[in-house]
């Protein structure tokens, strides 16, 4: 992949709305072939980067470039790309065949070429039988299909899509998300994704494009994303429940790496490399801390506990665990699941020495008793 | 059970006759007794001192039918809705487009459409009077800027109906635009987009999506100005009086001259009956075909 030029590159882009909103200078790769997924909270900029590579925006700055052509001012008619938006944007007075060969009639398709591709895309879709139906006449999960019916119909390489799930209910997302997983390498199209769920974003993506603020974050796989954060927002804003951020100075000096100044410093912690441990058992160190309440969804409990000068912390016990709000606890971790950030910029510090803090050879060797007796 | 469900049914309906009662009563005193009445009226001759009225049956309507002026009437007519219809409407969605785009000074340039609207007619044939005036008037310092000679727009029978229809025209596209406006604000941005993408132009745009959903409403307008093309003669009164020499004489116009100048009320009757008649025709076949063929959300 690395060899391979890759299929959309965006250079040094801005687009800054009055207001100073937007995005700011950002630079991606995305390669063909790939399921990318731009992630991140609410008015981070990740619908305008996907409408700048639509050509919906242009951008003030930079340029874009999609299969090797220079596309940053061209009409997005010209980019060669489909587009699914959040509100499936159907044409309302047109039925179902129609909305999805709007574009083929558009370009002057030949007929019995439409045909063919409506027909394809009525099978791939599962939608047959709904031809002559208005958008009207569809429940939601249909509608989000023949959206999606109209972006593969043309057959571009390159598919957009605008939190397409959003208004489906939880249990249709799920499946929807598999489909569209599975019809992006059937057809092996390049997809980009906009969401802002997490979830969607590690469960689908090949690479995930974390934003902040109209800035790129992070660029990973998911699973980078989930154990290497490159930042303190990268870390609590992927998994669920989030990874436990706390000020280093609440810590024990003990466990703060050898030169690392506590005083700057954020200490991150998943659910769960969190290890509970009741009062008698006398570990050489252990944060106190009181259990303030517990949540139950069946294969897994999360635990929530108060720490004196923190805003508390979660931890994720697998099964059924029954400790009373009130309950004293100490909490220790394996050394090299501790996630160190730099207080005030965020960004990811590493020890210097991995490994070799105090507690690490300590605690390893009896992780599991703790959550067991409790 | 199956008893209760009736009972209950038949409470319903008792309902909607109680919730209709009202309206339909008022309908009934003021348009429905009218109209028969007015039918009835137009059945008898016309009564003098010395002649009381007698019955004569459709002897009015023969009357007009045999009278050239009716034509003429009814030929101005047919015009002016004919014009002013299309024209007024086309105008309107012309304005709305362009007032609806992101384009500087938005909100001038809808109040300076709707301005016209607001004026009362009587004002507003006023003002066109002074721009029609020959030689003084706005529209002859222009042509006269450009060497034409002076024009008497509402005198002479060849301009003086062009001349009632522009104002018509002017007059209601601004009102019909707001209609318009509405109806494109509801239209989600992102129609356009997708549409956009899918590679269609801006004219490929209005013709196969803008047009369809805004074609409810056309119908209500078209409705309106359909109406208003015999409903609307106020502006007669003071620009032409119907004149010169009947060219620019509304039917509306020439009842109310056949009915409070010449007193003639029978003849006034029958001819209102046909306008009734013919409006009726008008407007079932036009439920007919259009409601047919329109997508309302
Ligand atoms: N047309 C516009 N004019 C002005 N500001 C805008 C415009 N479009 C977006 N913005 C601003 O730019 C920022 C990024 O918006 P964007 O729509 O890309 O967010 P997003 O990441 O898609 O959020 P969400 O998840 O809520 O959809 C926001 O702060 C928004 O207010
Ligand atoms: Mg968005």
């Amino acid at each position: 992949m690395t060899s391979q030029p890759p299929f959309i590159r965006i250079s040094s882009v801005s687009r800054v709305f009055n207001g100073g909103n937007g995005v700011h200078d950002l630079s991606l790769d995305i390669p063909r072939g790939s399921f990318v997924v731009l992630l991140g909270p609410s008015g981070c900029g990740k619908s305008t980067t996907l409408r700048l590579i639509a050509g919906l925006e242009i951008a003030d700055h930079g340029t874009i470039e999609i299969d090797g052509k220079d596309v940053t001012s061209a009409p997005p008619s010209k980019r060669s790309l489909s587009m699914v938006f959040q509100s499936y944007a159907l044409f309302p007075h047109l039925s179902v065949a129609e909305n999805i060969v709007f574009g083929l009639k558009v370009r002057k398709t030949k007929k019995d070429e439409i045909k063919t591709r409506l027909a394809d895309a009525l099978r791939v879709t599962g939608l047959e039988g709904y031809e002559d139906r208005k958008p009207a006449q569809l429940s939601g999960g249909q509608r989000q299909r023949v959206a999606l019916a109209r972006a593969i119909v043309a057959g571009h390489p390159l598919c957009l899509m605008d939190e397409p799930l959003s208004n489906l209910d939880a249990k249709l997302r799920h499946a929807v998300r598999k489909d569209i997983r599975d019809l992006q390498q059937r057809l092996g199209i390049t997809v980009v994704y906009v969401t802002h769920d997490q979830t969607e974003a590690m469960s689908m993506a090949d690479i995930v494009i974390l934003m902040k603020d109209g800035r790129i974050e992070q660029i990973g796989n998911p699973a980078d994303l989930y154990l290497k954060p490159a930042t303190a927002f990268a870390a609590g804003f992927v998994g669920s429940p989030p990874m436990t951020l706390i000020p280093a100075n609440a810590l024990p000096t003990s466990v703060i790496p050898d030169g690392f100044d506590a005083n700057n410093l954020t200490f991150g912690i998943r659910p769960e490399d969190l290890i509970l441990s009741t009062g008698q058992n006398d570990h050489p160190w252990g944060i106190p801390a009181t259990v303030t309440g517990s949540e139950f969804l069946g294969a897994e409990t999360f635990l929530f506990v108060a720490i004196p000068g923190t805003d508390g912390a979660t931890a994720r016990l697998p099964g059924r665990v029954e400790i009373s709000p009130g309950t004293e606890v100490s909490l220790s971790w394996v050394g090299a699941a501790a996630h160190w950030f730099d207080g005030e910029h965020g960004h990811r510090l590493t020890p210097t020495v991995p490994g070799t803090s105090a507690q690490d050879t300590k605690i390893t060797s009896q992780p599991d008793t703790a959550t067991s007796t409790l | 059970m199956n008893e209760m469900a009736r009972l209950q049914k038949r409470r319903l309906a008792l309902y909607g006759w109680m919730l209709a009662a009202p309206a339909l009563a008022l309908m009934s005193l003021f348009a429905f007794y009218p109209a028969i009445a007015t039918f009835w009226h137009s059945l008898f001759s016309r009564g003098t001192s010395r002649r009381p009225s007698v019955f004569t049956g459709f002897e009015n309507y023969g009357d007009l039918f045999a009278d050239p002026t009716f034509w003429t009437v009814a030929t101005n007519n047919l015009i002016y809705a004919g014009v002013t219809i299309p024209v007024s409407i086309i105008f309107a969605l012309v304005m709305a487009l362009w007032a609806n785009a992101h384009i500087p000074a938005r909100s001038f340039v809808r109040s300076a459409y709707f301005t016209p609207t607001i004026l009362p007619m009587i004002a507003a044939a006023n003002l066109w009077l002074f721009f029609y005036t020959p030689d003084l008037g706005v529209i002859d310092q222009i042509t006269g800027f450009f060497g034409a000679s002076p024009t008497n727009w509402l005198g002479q029978p060849e301009t003086a109906l062009a001349s009632v229809i522009i104002v018509t025209i002017w007059k209601e596209a601004g009102f019909f635009m707001i209609f318009y406006l509405a109806a494109l604000q509801t239209i989600p941005p992102d129609l356009r987009e997708a549409a956009r993408i899918e590679g269609a132009g801006r004219w490929t745009y209005t013709r196969r999506v803008l047009l369809p959903l805004l074609m409810p409403t056309t119908i209500f307008v078209f409705v309106n100005a359909m109406i208003n093309s015999v409903k609307l003669i106020d502006h007669l009164f003071i620009l032409t009086k119907g004149g010169p020499n009947n060219a620019s004489k509304l039917i509306l116009y020439w009842i109310w001259e056949m009915a409070f100048a010449y007193f003639d009320s029978p003849h006034a009757a029958a001819m209102t009956i046909l306008v009734l008649l013919a409006l009726g025709l008008v407007a079932v076949a036009q439920f007919r075909l259009v409601e047919k063929r329109t997508h309302y959300r």
